[in-house]
């Protein structure tokens, strides 16, 4: 942390500001002003006692009465700490309702699709065909972008449980690249696959494990520009399974690499010229190898390529 | 002639999926509540029930609950077809006795075609 952050830290104005809540509901003011009435308090009970030694019952009703007043602003500040959480749950629940109900149209829009280009209900035109695909492949990247904020709000209000088995990662992998081979192959891309022998089963989940090494497969394949090289390996360290995939893309530039895993996110070069990708992939990998105890990190240098690794305990 | 009950309140998913039945030589009888579903599913008897989860009236999990209660309809084989992929949502109607369970957005039309000729043993 730098010294400008914490500056920020202590600039309590602004951090109210940032939760839009007025100075009186907003729990870091209401803290500097209950330290400020113990500290205060404190030397007033301290002067009054040197001089008023005789009589008790007078230091006792000052205690009294500033035990109380801070009895009244830590309701306040449990008040506004449950409306801030609060806020979360609302915002984490809306996202659930928003994508639930996105789902029943856009997979009637996709059905439509597929009838009418099955030619089930009478040939389509030659010139027209083009025009349903980019119906088709903008129908795709909404599901997935969808799909994606329902596996972030189930993450965020904890309704994705994890199911837990033996798995062999090297199975799983071996699975995912073959189910990306296509999509590799009309990047111009090369995956390549080593894993040490004999590795021990991990005692995990495999939809969510398969959802992040989906989305760091997808990763380093989309974003790069020609001569694709992906190199995917998996190895044993220590009491971990140490995954990793290299590649030779486009890279990220320093300044982004520490907001890569934040929400929505998207670097600035791959903006230039790759539209598609929601920002979240990378958000919920990080939350779910969390979840499963491991770590992930990347290491990158733009223009020459990006190292994206994660461990699972065995 | 083998006969499909589709309860399905979504008239676009009635269209879609029942012209894609019809033209596979099926007759489909739609049902666009819980309620009808249940009344058809006696009266008519169908080989197959496709049912959506979120329905009006009565909602698709007590319409699979009272189909496997009924000795008339519960060796009809039902395919849950919906957009609600929650675990506890799939493991609840595999409870009941669903046979497959399918959520839409995972499935062509083609792909979900397959799964009914499947469930009727063709």
């Amino acid at each position: 942390m730098n010294l400008k952050n914490v500056f920020n830290q202590l600039n309590i104005i602004s951090q109210c500001r940032k939760y839009r809540l007025s100075l009186w509901q907003c729990p870091q003011f209401l803290f500097l002003i209950m330290g400020i009435i113990i500290i205060g308090s404190t030397l007033l009970v301290y002067l009054i006692g040197a001089d008023y030694v005789e009589e008790p019952e007078l230091i006792a009703l000052i205690s009294l009465l500033v035990a109380l007043i801070l009895f009244i602003i830590s309701v306040i500040i449990t008040h506004s700490v449950e409306n801030l959480a609060e806020a979360n749950r609302m915002k984490s629940e809306f996202i659930n309702i928003v994508s639930h109900q996105l789902r029943s149209p856009l997979s009637n829009l996709g059905w439509t699709i597929e009838l009418l280009m099955s030619g089930r209900l009478g040939k389509i035109e030659k010139g027209q065909i083009e025009y349903f695909r980019i119906l088709k492949e903008n129908l795709g990247r909404m599901g997935e972008l969808v799909f994606d904020l329902l596996t972030v709000s189930r993450l965020e209000t904890a309704t994705l449980p994890l199911k837990k088995e033996e798995v062999f990662l090297e199975d799983l992998i071996n699975k995912l690249i073959s189910e990306f081979q296509p999509f590799a192959k009309a990047s111009n891309v090369e995956i390549e696959f080593k894993s040490q022998k004999d590795l021990p089963r991990v005692l995990t989940d495999p939809s969510q494990v398969s959802l992040v090494i989906e989305n760091l497969l997808d990763n380093a394949i989309r974003y790069i520009k020609e001569n694709g090289r992906v190199k995917v390996g998996l190895e044993k360290r220590a009491r971990n399974l140490y995954f990793e995939i290299e590649d030779n893309g486009v890279g990220i530039p320093k300044e982004d690499q520490k907001y890569i895993f934040q929400k929505f996110f998207r670097s600035e070069n791959i903006l230039r010229y790759q539209t598609q990708g929601s920002g979240l992939g990378l958000y919920i990998s990080k939350s779910i190898i969390g979840k499963l105890g491991g770590k992930i990190g990347f290491k990158s240098r733009e223009k020459e390529g990006t190292t994206f690794y994660f461990t699972l305990p065995i | 002639m083998k006969k499909i009950l589709f309860v399905e309140d979504e008239a676009a998913l009635q269209k879609t999926l029942g012209e894609i039945l019809k033209q596979e030589k099926y007759e489909v009888i739609p049902a666009l509540d819980g309620e009808v579903g249940l009344r058809l599913a006696k009266d008519k008897k169908p080989d197959l029930i496709l049912l959506d989860l979120v329905l009006p009236r009565v909602h698709g999990i007590e319409v699979l609950r009272k189909l496997k209660e009924d000795e008339e309809t519960k060796e009809i084989p039902v395919i849950v077809l919906t957009n609600l992929g929650e675990i506890e949502d799939i493991n609840r109607a595999v409870e009941l006795g669903a046979t497959t369970y399918l959520v839409k957005a995972q499935y062509t039309l083609e792909e979900v075609v397959g799964k009914i000729k499947k469930a009727l043993g063709e």
